[in-house]
């Protein structure tokens, strides 16, 4: 009796043992995200050491820059690392820029309706459609985007007259940063839904109910104290949709346009049908290249800006949403 | 009676207290509230924007369905599903799509055995154990990052240390030169992937029992890792199975570290000379999402219409795989929740 007792829940599966063991798989995952950042700042490195700051400044073509540096392994007169990335990472402000601000604004709206205003049988529909809309993989959106909206943009918005405009600079065809806009931001939104609506239906209900018992409506009490109330979800949800959306490679190496142009703003609203291809497109589509040396180290050295970025966005979406803990009624 | 019925009618909650009536007041609806009527414009066209934006991303929704739902039935042909790629210049010629799909239902039942134990594993750890402290802010924070970083750094990260001769084993070897795309690289990147969604559903299960269940447990002598498994993981199953949806709907979604890990044919590649599982493990591959990919205008093969095909494949996958998570969310609410 006493052995069995031993066998089944003595020494072998002591408390210290497997609070010890889980913690050894803590340490090894916390381990692997640690070598993941070495390993790819170390890869990354002869590229910005070679280019210094100028690596995220402007200058010259960056698809001729990329092409000389993967042929340069195989002309025997020494590597090339050249490479000025700001088209790329213009590219990916405008996007992720675009598409975030955009998606802030329908995820707030649709998350004070879901939770305040949507009749039951609304809300029914529209939070499953919210989570459907994010589960939905990125190549989907991408081909449907292909094969739907880059033709319809290309054929009906884009005048010939504006076609013929940029004639020498660049062809517009569909594929442009409204393209990836729309469609990173129906991708973007579903997230900051799922975020917003938590907090805001965790809102501490007195709050609410002082404010109307005040008299105030309905829509001002819901904006004036929910929305204010759930702030540091709101900001952890846009942080966290920025790290989404800069993260996105496959929809926009599809939408996006394959050329890396910076568009203008300057140049009028003509901007947003001109193509550009944003950081992490170009990893994937260049991604044949790997056995370049110095065109590794420059896909690197692009991974290594994405990460820090995104790292840097989701550290600050998580250190807003523990601050949130005190506003909410859990 | 309340004095001047007419007027009694337009309030919307009864006002005073119905004192000795003979029939009973009606009693006030429960769901008594506002109405838009008497705010001022404003605000009604922010409410009417509301409804605009609910009702658009409902008919956005459905319209991916049901285009993808037309064009499938218009192209998908089930012998697509058993036959592999094969080169040919027109889409008639050119095969099915068979390796990808059971690609990806490889890569999803082996990233899925990597994830959920760890991830579980992890959640346990931070809700149960979480000492050193400092120690477990360090693993949310690894875990929050891991959830941020995009997946081309997962994928590049797969191609260094994939490629190193100490996990040649994992892919193809070929005179020392390990070429490190193989189910198992792209496998073990894609459950990096999915980590971050069962460790934060598991942990919201966990957390969601009370103190006393544990402390019952304690009472009656069973240890931490006792109660542990026989009292909250059984307890928290829903929380699980919701996680390993989640997850397994990112594995499955996932191009970009298919297109770099393990992607560059549409075929299986098996290695020659291991034995049966292993040699197609350790091989290249593909799935629906590189197919799609591949086969959209923009890719390398150029036939709409099979990527129609896919895409509804991988749809159906997908809706599938949300009704299962909504099903155990609504079984898991009638069972009832714990009193605190």
């Amino acid at each position: 009796m006493e052995e069995e007792f031993q066998s089944q829940y003595g020494p072998r599966w002591s408390d210290q043992r497997v609070g010890r063991l889980l913690g050894a798989l803590v340490c090894a995952v916390v381990a692997l995200l640690l070598a993941l950042i070495v390993v790819v700042f170390i890869q990354g490195w002869p590229s910005f050491a070679h280019n210094g700051l100028a690596w995220f400044g402007p200058g010259g073509n960056v698809d001729e820059q990329l092409n000389v540096i993967s042929q340069s392994a195989e002309t025997g007169a020494g590597y090339v690392y050249t490479f000025h990335a700001w088209p790329l990472i213009w590219s990916t402000i405008l996007i992720a820029g675009g598409s975030v601000i955009l998606s802030l604004g329908a995820a707030l709206f649709i998350s004070v309706f879901l939770v305040e205003f949507a009749p039951t049988w609304m809300a029914r529909i529209l939070a499953p459609v919210v989570r459907f809309l994010a589960s939905v993989p990125s190549v989907i959106y991408g081909l449907l985007g292909v094969l739907v909206l880059v033709p319809f943009i290309g054929n009906h918005l884009i005048s010939e007259s504006q076609k013929a405009s940029v004639a020498g600079v660049i062809s517009l065809t569909g594929y442009s940063l409204m393209a990836a806009v729309v469609v990173l931001t129906i991708m973007v939104a579903p997230l900051m839904v799922s975020i917003f609506t938590d907090a805001l239906s965790s809102v501490k209900p007195g709050w609410l109910e002082g404010s109307l018992a005040l008299g105030v409506n309905r829509w001002r009490t819901i904006w004036k104290i929910g929305v204010r109330a759930a702030r540091p979800a709101i900001v952890a949800g846009t942080v966290l949709a920025c790290a989404r959306a800069i993260g996105e490679s496959v929809m926009l190496a599809m939408l996006s346009g394959s050329t890396a142009f910076a568009p203008n703003p300057i140049d009028g609203l003509i901007f947003v049908f001109e193509p550009s291809r944003p950081l992490a497109p170009t990893i994937v589509k260049s991604s044949d290249q790997l056995s370049s040396p110095p065109a590794k180290a420059t896909l690197f050295a692009i991974a290594a800006f994405l990460l820090f970025s995104a790292a840097i966005f989701s550290l600050t979406g998580w250190a807003a949403r523990r601050s949130m803990n005190k506003y909410l009624a859990r | 009676m309340t004095p001047g019925g007419p007027q009694a009618q337009t309030e919307e909650l009864p006002v005073g207290l119905p004192g000795g009536l003979t029939e009973p007041p009606q009693p006030p609806p429960t769901n008594a509230v506002e109405g838009s009527s008497t705010w001022s414009l404003l605000d009604r066209l922010g409410l009417a924007f509301c409804w605009f934006l609910g009702l658009l991303f409902c008919a956005i929704a459905a319209a991916i369905v049901i285009y993808l739902l037309i064009k499938g039935i218009q192209f998908l042909k089930p012998s697509m599903l058993v036959t592999p790629a094969a080169a040919g210049f027109t889409e008639g010629e050119s095969g099915g799509f068979s390796d990808a799909f059971f690609g990806t239902l490889i890569l999803g039942v082996m990233s899925l055995t990597l994830a959920l134990p760890t991830g579980v594993a992890i959640a346990v750890w931070l809700v149960e154990y979480g000492r050193p402290k400092a120690l477990a802010r360090v693993t949310e924070m690894t875990v929050e990052a891991i959830a941020g970083i995009p997946s081309v750094v997962f994928a590049l990260f797969g191609t260094v240390i994939f490629s190193s001769a100490a996990l040649g084993f994992l892919s193809r070897t070929n005179e020392g030169v390990v070429f490190g795309r193989s189910f198992f690289a792209a496998a073990a990147m894609l459950a990096l992937e999915a980590l971050p969604l069962i460790v934060a559903s598991t942990r919201e299960g966990l957390n969601a029992i009370p103190r006393h269940v544990r402390e019952a447990s304690y009472g009656v002598g069973k240890t931490k890792a006792a109660t542990t498994r026989r009292i909250l993981l059984p307890t928290c199953r829903p929380q699980i199975a919701t996680g390993a949806m989640l997850g397994l709907g990112r594995i499955i979604g996932d191009t970009a570290i298919i297109v770099i890990l393990l992607g560059a044919t549409q075929n299986f590649s098996p290695v020659e000379g291991a034995p049966f599982p292993l040699n197609y493990l350790r091989g290249a591959g593909t799935t629906l999402t590189n197919f799609v990919y591949e086969a959209s205008p923009t890719g390398n093969l150029n036939q709409p219409d099979k990527a129609y095909a896919a895409a509804f494949v991988l749809l159906f996958i997908v809706l599938l795989l949300n009704a299962a998570t909504d099903l155990i969310h609504s079984r898991a609410r009638k069972a009832g929740t714990w009193s605190h």
